[in-house]
């Protein structure tokens, strides 16, 4: 279970989060969606330690992570898998090098037992067969794939989504879509999928929270979002350039 | 006015002086801790040693041909003919001592340093390192650690290696191409030159290495803004580690005894 509570965090004179307050119960699939620049991804990073939050807490299974030093918070990222908008893969390492680094850190398996696990987690994505290549050999679509094989090799218990959609194309982002629900139904993860895709949106969560001014405005299951009377959700879900948010 | 540049200017300084000295002291802690990363360790002795071996080959050659020409041109003009074959330690003792350390301290920042700017920074931008500290490794073990250590190693070494051929070039100039006395030479510069003008020479050299591989490592994990912000990253590494050897060297020149 995840509980963030009156998070908020500034760089310089910008404060992106102002009070975030959110749960996400153990299994469940919760979507954070808003507007480029709102803080999502900032709300991701701060939820696996990558970043310090200037006040709020946020608990992973009752443990107030922001309290922990480096040596802890790492002992905490076991528990997470992290899909990165860009993939992040290793640009010096082969596929099978990335999936497997993971592996070596967090997990005692023996060497043929890992390779056993890269084989598996590569084609839990479709990815048979690509272990020797290296990142820039692959398309667009096909690391983020990698990506995602490298954040559940070692079987987390959560899983972190940045804008998984995010520059590929609408068939492959579904084909990422299914992966991610068919992860949660073979693995019981946790899952939380930052996005401004409402397509993906609806197709993943169990409910869906709209980051808008540093808050959580809003949150409820995608019906209840989709019948939602506030004009700041209503102007974004539809995609609309006129309303409450402006665009300039 | 004035006052107020030079106050900011100086609080600047002292911010980045921290910066890189918080960073070099994370770097200590992390040293022995486990888990230790051997391979990229290895890598970088490669990186950083055998692939400098050809631009330190080249910039001992010329310096020790240039210095021994003009310990010649000196010799014979304000002692006379025949005085030159003394100038064999003095050669050997101003290569070892200080220019073939400073020529691969600041060959390695232009090669190495600028290098690992550009490597860490391009992972931090493309979020490589937070990929790192996701998947379980403390980034400062994993990318700082074994290149600053491999620095340290390899810059003695590459130190010892441009002495010889410095040495070596700065004999050829004189006995073979200006016949000096070959045996006056060689016996003065064995009589004279001490062990330790060698090694002092190469404890500049692994502080000289410590230094660029810190000021690299720190330059690219501070790099942000795209290709621009790792450009940027990479020519402050190299300006900062060259100015900060040749400051270094003159105080280590002092701290270092003459003799022991």
């Amino acid at each position: 279970m995840i509980r963030v509570i009156d998070l908020h965090k500034a760089f310089g004179p910008n404060k992106v989060l102002r009070g975030v307050n959110l749960t996400v119960s153990k299994g469940e699939t919760m979507v954070v969606i808003g507007q480029s620049g709102s803080g999502k991804s900032v709300l991701l990073k701060l939820m696996i330690g990558l970043l310090k939050p200037d006040a709020g807490r946020i608990a992973i299974d009752d443990e107030d992570i922001t309290r922990l030093n480096d040596e802890a918070l790492q002992r905490i990222t076991k528990k997470f898998g992290l899909l990165f908008q860009g993939s992040a893969l290793f640009d010096s390492m082969t596929v099978a090098e990335n999936v497997r680094f993971g592996l070596e850190r967090h997990t005692c398996y023996s060497p043929a037992e890992m390779d056993e696990l890269v084989a598996e987690s590569l084609a839990r994505v479709g990815l048979s067969g690509v272990e020797n290549l290296m990142p820039h050999q692959l398309s667009g679509g096909m690391k983020k794939r990698v990506g995602l094989a490298r954040a559940i090799a070692y079987r987390p218990e959560i899983m972190l989504y940045d804008e998984p959609s995010t520059g590929i194309d609408p068939i492959r982002a579904d084909a990422i879509n299914d992966l991610i629900n068919k992860l949660k139904a073979e693995m019981g993860v946790t899952s939380v999928v930052i996005t401004h895709d409402m397509a993906s949106s609806y197709k993943v969560a169990d409910r869906i929270a709209m980051l808008f001014d540093g808050r959580i405005i809003e949150e409820g299951t995608p019906d209840e979002i989709k019948r939602s009377q506030n004009p700041v959700v209503q102007q974004f879900i539809h995609g609309k350039a006129e309303g409450p948010i402006k665009t300039y | 006015m004035a006052g107020l540049v030079k106050g900011s200017f100086l609080l600047s300084f002292l911010e980045q002086l921290g910066e890189v000295g918080l960073l070099f002291f994370k770097t200590l802690q992390n040293l022995f801790k486990k888990p230790r990363e051997h391979r990229i360790f290895l890598r970088e002795l490669e990186e950083i040693g055998v692939r400098s071996l050809p631009v330190i080959s080249l910039t001992a050659a010329f310096g020790g041909l240039v210095f021994g020409l003009q310990t010649y041109v000196g010799f014979h003009r304000y002692i006379g003919p025949g005085s030159e074959a003394y100038g064999g330690p003095i050669i050997s003792l101003g290569l070892s001592k200080e220019l073939i350390p400073i020529l691969v301290g600041l060959m390695v920042s232009g090669r190495v340093g600028s290098s690992m700017a550009a490597e860490i920074g391009t992972m931090k931008i493309t979020e490589q390192i937070d990929a790192l500290f996701s998947l379980g490794a403390n980034p400062i073990r994993y990318l700082v650690v074994p290149r600053v250590l491999a620095a340290f190693f390899m810059l003695p070494c590459l130190t010892l290696y441009g002495d010889i051929i410095g040495i070596f070039c700065g004999y050829f100039y004189n006995v073979v191409l200006m016949g000096v006395n070959r045996i006056i030479y060689l016996q003065n510069t064995l009589r004279y030159l001490e062990l330790w003008d060698v090694a002092s020479g190469l404890i500049k050299a692994s502080v000289f290495g410590l230094v660029i591989a810190t000021i690299g490592c720190w330059q690219g994990l501070k790099a942000e803004g795209g290709a621009e912000g790792v450009g940027r990253a990479t020519t402050r590494t190299v300006v900062l580690a060259s100015i900060s050897i040749l400051i270094l060297n003159f105080f280590l020149s002092k701290a270092l005894p003459a003799t022991l």
